[in-house]
């Protein structure tokens, strides 16, 4: 095991360099210009923007640009953003902690509604409640989230008036709620389909018949025979489902106005703050990549068949 | 964690209590699933029963309704689609039937325990053995985790796997298949049941182990006094083990007789077949008989005999009439003990 | 040496398809996969549902004058600035109401199917190509080249979809059609490579591979004839879905304001538009809002149907 680990870590070293390089590439070989950007329409001196290029480091080549960056990074500097001179670490502590719990908040309510639902419309494939499981989940894959959000925001803020239609700078928890419902209900509808097929489709095992013959309590061969079965496809999902969490969280905080990375990144994006976009989905991919390894590490442990060498 | 009534750890003397009635009889009993092609009439009307100590084997090939009448034994047919339209089954005289779910599932496991033909899937791949093992003790008396596992390693022991304290934390896929298939024997023989039903316990494993097999269970049966239901395709196995023998063909009994009399005098043209089919070293290099045809598609079994259309011997009756399940008698008339057959020309069968 | 190749060809569908069914049986199921497949779509409600929905739909984006005779950019300020919709006036003009600017929204929304549906194919078909391509190079040679191309899928799949769109597209002052196209194909790619991958190393194991390597077919034409088609069943399916899931893309980012933009009429842009009335007129947002979701469930159902038809074993 410890082994394995090992392996997957080093194996994590390309595909980091690879997708910072990626953005990175995106963000310094497409057109447009930080500098320019900073100074808007004005015209400016030729010679004064060649200058303060230099002094970035932005005329070198986009390799040495990059190699800059990633030494930084090592030294766990994240650069400095170009307009407010502040840090990008500091834009990064502010917003991350933000879309971090909306992720998770709705990482864990896709996670618990969508495996009940799914078991509980497994249990009786083909039944009523089946079919409803199955028009639901098609329902919100096919409404996109932003559609879901604008919804979700006219009925219970304008409508009903139970929330604030903008989350504070702060994020409270239960300004959270909405947010993550409509940042997880893609993914919801994804883990109950799964759960759905995988517990229906066990339920017809041999050892599920073996644990009726055994004389056990009902609850005990679902919850212990069947679901450490069905729950194997499952967790292989919730771990990549991390990571789209994190980067669907841009189009959820653009609603509800979080103050998130999303935001962050959309700021960036528009002043053309390259460190501060590249620093952010570094940290993303990292989640992801993290997310990927535990989830695969979790999968040995329900699944004994599973041998890592 | 459900706790029933404790148990001593001496087994009590089997049979002794009730040794009028039958440990089990199956009285009637018809089971018909419901598909989108019809209905399929898997059991119609067996009856059969068992006593403490005695083997019953029950043959038949695939369809035949033996696999489908143990499980509605043990309580575990899939309903829907199955059914049970008619029929009783007595365990110790009670209707198991009429029983509540949770008086059924008190019985399953802990008086009445099953071996499944295919023990790696029958088996959770996900759990250890010795977690599978000890859920008996662990549901049934209430133990705790570790007395449990002592338990398991106990039950590994009996069924003679080797280094069982070392092996058991491995899961299923981590033993051979004899292995598997003694880890299942345990698991039914935990708690000491009545009556074990074994589905083809055998049928999965190579031919050497396939004996060892047999006889460890055979030596169990016989060191606890239990009831044993043995269903199998393959009348070469059961021959040392069973004491009597019922011969089941589209949902029905067609022969039933003590084991060493049906291998001598078969009653049925069918049993006479099958016994035919069994490769002998006496008739080294001579062609090996086979029953003709196909065994019958439950949604539309024939009229009259269900094997007229395969049956060496059938005559015009056969096609028309439905043959009852006659006692057998010598040709004087003296009854023969326990020997009935569903053959229209049985006389001729037994003694032609 | 051809004939024997289309022996073994002949021999390869056998294991997808039953030998001989016993006599007893209704029909002979000797029916090749796809046969088969469309033999249970035919009478599945969610494949038809889905198939006359996207017929249509395809037939607005062809030839959206055949749905109205409106102009979808003619705008009347003056007469219908936010007008409400007047619910049966079917297939008419005000049918939808009018937005901001005063333009037919019936008229958009038929309209707005061309670019919609035109980004989700095209973004669909170069991912099919590309995924397909790098999915079978890597599953069927495996070793160093897998290594490699497994990375460059790893990275491109770390890489959130949506936020990768986000950074490619800012950077063009134009966002046409084909930019869309090409960026979101460029980030898209990874899901079919991964499936296609998987499908080729089971294949490549099958015994009718096998038996063409060892009549000494060339690769080329193992990987065109015998391991192509048989791979594609899967890639179908998730091309299918994904297809969906481009329609949804291109509205969100559209809504982002990143997507494609005015002139061009599309579903996206008039959400994208219609935020800022949401108070007052929610129809605005919700009406292509409502064509997103239908085209987006149409080819859900349409993948779902198909995958069903090709694996009963997922029912």
């Amino acid at each position: 095991m410890g082994r394995y680990v090992a392996r997957r870590l080093l194996q994590m070293i390309p595909v980091f360099i690879g997708s910072t390089l990626l953005v990175f590439s995106m963000m310094y070989a497409l057109p447009g210009d930080p500098v320019r950007a900073l100074a808007g329409e004005q015209a400016v001196d030729p010679v004064q923007i060649a200058a303060m290029k230099k002094e970035l480091g932005l005329d070198l080549p986009l390799w040495h640009q990059y190699l800059n960056y990633l030494t930084g990074l090592f030294q766990g500097d994240f650069g400095t953003q170009i307009a407010t001179q502040r840090p990008v670490a500091e834009e990064i502590a502010r917003a991350f902690p933000i879309t971090i719990r909306l992720a998770l908040f709705a990482f864990v309510f896709t996670t618990v509604v969508g495996i009940a639902m799914g078991v509980f419309a497994g249990l009786k494939a083909d039944m009523l409640r089946d079919r409803t499981l199955l028009l639901i989940t098609l329902l919100l894959i096919s409404v996109p989230s932003f559609v879901l959000g604008f919804l979700a925001q006219v009925f219970f803020a304008h409508q009903l008036g139970w929330v604030d239609p903008n989350v504070s700078p702060e994020a409270a928890w239960d300004e959270l709620v909405l947010p993550a419902v409509v940042l997880g209900s893609l993914s919801l509808a994804y883990v109950a389909r799964l759960t759905r097929t995988s517990v229906a489709e066990n339920l017809r095992a041999d050892y599920m018949r073996t644990a009726v013959a055994k004389g056990l309590p009902r609850r005990r061969i679902i919850g212990v025979h069947l679901l450490r079965n069905s729950m194997i496809p499952v967790v292989t999902f919730l771990g990549t489902d991390i990571g789209t969490l994190m980067g669907g969280a841009v189009v959820t905080e653009g609603i509800f106005n979080v103050q998130g990375v999303g935001n962050a990144v959309f700021q960036a994006l528009r002043h053309r703050e390259g460190s501060t976009v590249v620093g952010i989905v570094t940290l993303i991919v990292i989640v992801y990549l993290v997310a990927s390894l535990l989830v695969d590490l979790l999968y040995a442990v329900l699944d004994p068949r599973i041998r890592y060498a | 964690m459900i706790t029933i009534d404790k148990k001593t750890d001496v087994p009590a003397p089997r049979g002794a209590e009730d040794s009028g009635g039958s440990l089990l009889e199956v009285r009637d009993l018809h089971v018909e699933f419901h598909t989108r092609d019809g209905v399929a009439k898997a059991v119609n009307g067996v009856n059969y029963s068992v006593n403490a100590g005695e083997t019953l084997a029950v043959l038949g090939e695939s369809g035949s309704g033996k696999s489908v009448t143990a499980q509605a034994i043990m309580g575990i047919l899939d309903m829907p689609p199955g059914r049970i339209p008619k029929g009783e089954i007595l365990f110790r005289g009670e209707d198991m039937l009429k029983m509540s779910y949770e008086e059924r599932r008190n019985i399953r496991g802990r008086k009445i325990a099953m071996i499944f033909q295919d023990a790696l899937s029958s088996l959770n791949p996900v759990l250890s053995v010795g977690y599978q093992l000890g859920e008996m003790f662990r549901v049934h008396e209430g133990m705790s985790k570790k007395q449990a596992k002592a338990k398991s390693i106990e039950l590994m022991d009996k069924v003679k796997i080797p280094a069982a304290a070392a092996r058991v934390n491995d899961y299923p896929h981590q033993f051979s298949g004899g292995m598997r298939q003694r880890i299942m024997i345990a698991m039914a023989l935990a708690l000491e049941p009545d009556l074990i039903i074994a589905d083809e316990p055998t049928t999965a494993l190579d031919v050497t182990v396939q004996a060892q097999v047999m006889d460890l269970l055979a030596d169990l049966q016989r060191e606890y006094n239990m009831g044993l239901i043995l269903i199998t395709h393959d009348l070469g196995v059961v021959a040392d083990v069973a004491d009597k023998i019922a011969v089941m063909y589209a949902g029905r009994i067609v022969e039933q007789s003590p084991i060493h009399e049906l291998y001598k005098r078969p009653a049925h043209p069918y049993t006479r077949g099958l016994l035919d089919s069994i490769p002998r070293l006496d008739q080294k290099g001579q062609e090996l008989f086979a029953i003709k045809g196909l065994p019958p598609n439950l949604l539309h079994v024939p009229a009259g005999c269900a094997f007229n259309p395969r049956c060496p011997k059938a005559q015009d009756v056969c096609r028309t009439d439905f043959p009852a399940l006659v006692p057998v008698t010598e040709q004087d008339g003296t009854e023969l003990p326990g020997r009935r057959s569903a053959c229209h020309f049985w006389k001729e069968t037994i003694h032609g | 040496m051809p004939e024997a190749l289309e022996a073994t060809t002949k021999d390869a569908t056998a294991p997808e398809s039953v030998p001989a069914a016993p006599p007893a049986e209704k029909d002979a199921r000797a029916r090749s996969l796809w046969s088969d497949a469309w033999h249970d779509l035919r009478r599945n409600p969610l494949f038809l549902v889905s198939a006359v929905l996207i017929v249509v739909l395809l037939a607005m984006a062809v030839a959206p004058w055949l749905f109205t005779s409106a102009d979808p950019r003619h705008a009347d300020l003056a007469k219908h600035y936010l007008q409400k919709p007047n619910w049966s006036h079917f297939f008419a003009e005000d049918w939808f109401g009018y937005d901001i600017q005063g333009r037919s929204i019936y008229a958009r929304v038929i309209y707005g199917a061309r670019a919609s549906i035109a980004v989700a194919v095209g973004v669909t078909a170069l991912v099919t190509i590309l995924g397909t391509l790098v999915g079978m190079l890597a599953g069927y040679f495996g070793g160093l080249l897998d290594t490699i191309l497994s990375r460059i899928t790893d990275v491109f799949f770390g890489v959130p979809f949506i936020l990768g769109a986000m950074v490619v597209l800012t950077s063009f002052e134009e966002r046409k059609l084909w930019v869309v196209i090409l960026s979101l194909a460029f980030l898209g790619w990874t899901q079919i490579a991964r499936v296609a991958r998987g499908s080729v190393i089971t294949i490549k194991q099958a015994d009718y591979v096998v038996a063409a390597k060892a009549l000494g077919a060339s690769t080329s034409r193992i990987l065109l004839r015998h391991i192509l088609p048989n791979a594609m069943a899967p890639v179908i399916v998730v091309a299918t879905i994904a297809l969906g899931g481009y329609i949804s893309a291109e509205a969100t980012l559209s809504f982002l304001g990143i997507g494609l933009a005015e002139p061009t009429v599309s579903w996206g842009v008039d959400i994208s538009s219609g935020q800022e009335q949401l108070r007052n007129a929610a129809f605005v947002l919700i009406i292509p809002s409502v064509m997103v979701s239908i085209t987006v469930l149409a080819f859900i159902m349409l993948g779902d149907a198909v995958r069903n038809a090709l694996d009963p074993k997922l029912r």
